[in-house]
């Protein structure tokens, strides 16, 4: 029996004096893929970056690696990639210095992988070009050429299908299924159904344990 | 790790230089506030030149002040600050190469346009290096704190007002001691006294706020 990786003890969140949710335990495993999904402003956005250490929770604790989550931010932040619903891609840069500068965050990429995973995203030709040039799917294809890139094991994504086509949800859909298959471990919020489920997928709906 | 420095230096490089509008800002207002003060006291050499110290330092101050509202609210928005934050590097680290960018770009430009001005002012020449290593170290200092209150009014939507409230108090020391080493070098008197308690004030600001500015930021990303 292997020990989680990341666990939660009956989490609570409160924002604004509104309960999102409480008593939540999770214990997540490598090669797993959960979907949180429930209805709008039910806490999945805030659920994510409690796992992320981005907030603290309200009661209760999160655990990585069997160790509480505050003590551990430097594991965390190894082997941490968060893409959140604003991914952090400016306007003004390229496609490639984006890629170049959120890469470095985690290793330093070569210009060649670079292109690659714009390649992989469909990309290819729009290297240099400004990305608020680009449109609300383009950009979101440059934040998840992150995922293409070598990256860290667990991946926490918000709303990744976003403004994708239908052949870039497909793509991203077998991605994130051969990350699970090769050990990583993805938490994702998305309202669609996903078609290519890992053998470690499983779904938590915040609308049924809201309080 | 000093690679992660240099590049986010010259990444934040590339993003100022490709908004030139937002960096002649607050050097246009010094010039402007400097260029309006012989036209408003009249043109006496004696009395501009008494003032000159006082008036060259609260310009600078209130350019700097002006430029720092928008330091960290474009990364704010568009989930820059997320990613640093989640980032293996260290948020000290990372914050103190944001805030030298911008002091290479805007305080080291009011540097550079100061002694212009002060000609203007009737600023004998041989104030002029007092002047500009005054500046040199007191702008720093000015981005650094600024930075602090940037950080902690980034999630307010309208936060510019409060950061002025914030931060001026914690200005004063550093108004006092720029336009006090002019005004001695102004009567012949050595500066250096000054200078180097502006010095100091630099080595401390450039060590301690860049933590300040992290927690700041990690309180503001959290919200």
């Amino acid at each position: 029996m292997t020990s989680p990786f990341l666990e939660t003890q009956s989490l609570a969140c409160e924002r604004d004096w509104r309960l999102l949710f409480e008593h939540l335990d999770l214990q997540l495993l490598p090669g797993q893929m959960l979907q949180i999904s429930g209805p709008n402003g039910s806490g999945k956005t805030s659920l994510l970056r409690l796992l992320c250490g981005l907030m603290q929770p309200t009661a209760g604790e999160i655990l990585l690696q069997g160790q509480p989550l505050h003590t551990q931010r430097h594991a965390l932040a190894r082997n941490l990639l968060w893409i959140g619903h604003a991914a952090g891609i400016k306007g003004l840069l390229t496609a490639e210095e984006n890629l170049l500068w959120l890469s470095a965050l985690h290793v330093t990429q070569d210009r060649e992988a670079i292109w690659q995973a714009l390649a992989a995203v469909g990309l290819r030709g729009f290297e240099d070009v400004p990305c608020h040039t680009l449109s609300a799917g383009q950009q979101r294809r440059v934040a998840l050429a992150r995922l293409y890139l070598p990256a860290p094991p667990l991946w926490i994504l918000d709303e990744p299908f976003t403004a994708l086509d239908k052949h870039g949800v497909a793509q991203l859909e077998r991605h994130l299924a051969s990350h699970c298959e090769q050990g990583g471990l993805v938490i994702l919020t998305t309202h669609h159904n996903l078609q290519d489920k890992p053998a470690g997928y499983r779904e938590l709906d915040l609308g049924q344990i809201a309080a | 790790m000093s690679n992660v420095f240099t590049l986010l230096l010259k990444r934040e490089a590339r993003l100022l230089c490709r908004r030139p509008a937002e960096l002649a800002n607050p050097l246009v207002f010094f010039a402007i506030v400097i260029a309006l003060f012989p036209l408003a006291v009249g043109p006496e050499t004696q009395l501009l030149q008494t003032l000159s110290p006082g008036l060259i330092w609260v310009a600078a101050l209130l350019a700097v002040l002006l430029s720092l509202d928008g330091l960290f609210r474009s990364d704010f928005e568009d989930g820059s600050l997320e990613q640093w934050v989640v980032s293996p590097h260290p948020l000290p680290l990372l914050v103190l190469a944001k805030v030298c960018a911008h002091w290479l770009f805007s305080g080291l430009a009011l540097v550079l346009l100061a002694p212009l001005l002060a000609l203007m002012l009737g600023l004998p020449g041989r104030c002029v290096p007092v002047l500009l290593l005054s500046l040199l170290l007191g702008t720093p200092i000015l981005s650094l704190l600024g930075a602090v209150g940037a950080a902690l009014t980034v999630g307010l939507k309208r936060g510019g007002l409060l950061l002025a409230l914030l931060i001026l108090p914690l200005y004063i020391p550093v108004l006092i001691l720029g336009s006090g080493a002019m005004q001695a070098a102004l009567q012949g008197l050595p500066a250096v006294g000054q200078l180097f308690w502006l010095g100091s004030l630099t080595a401390l600001a450039v060590t301690l706020t860049p933590f300040a500015i992290a927690a700041g930021l990690t309180i503001s990303v959290g919200e």
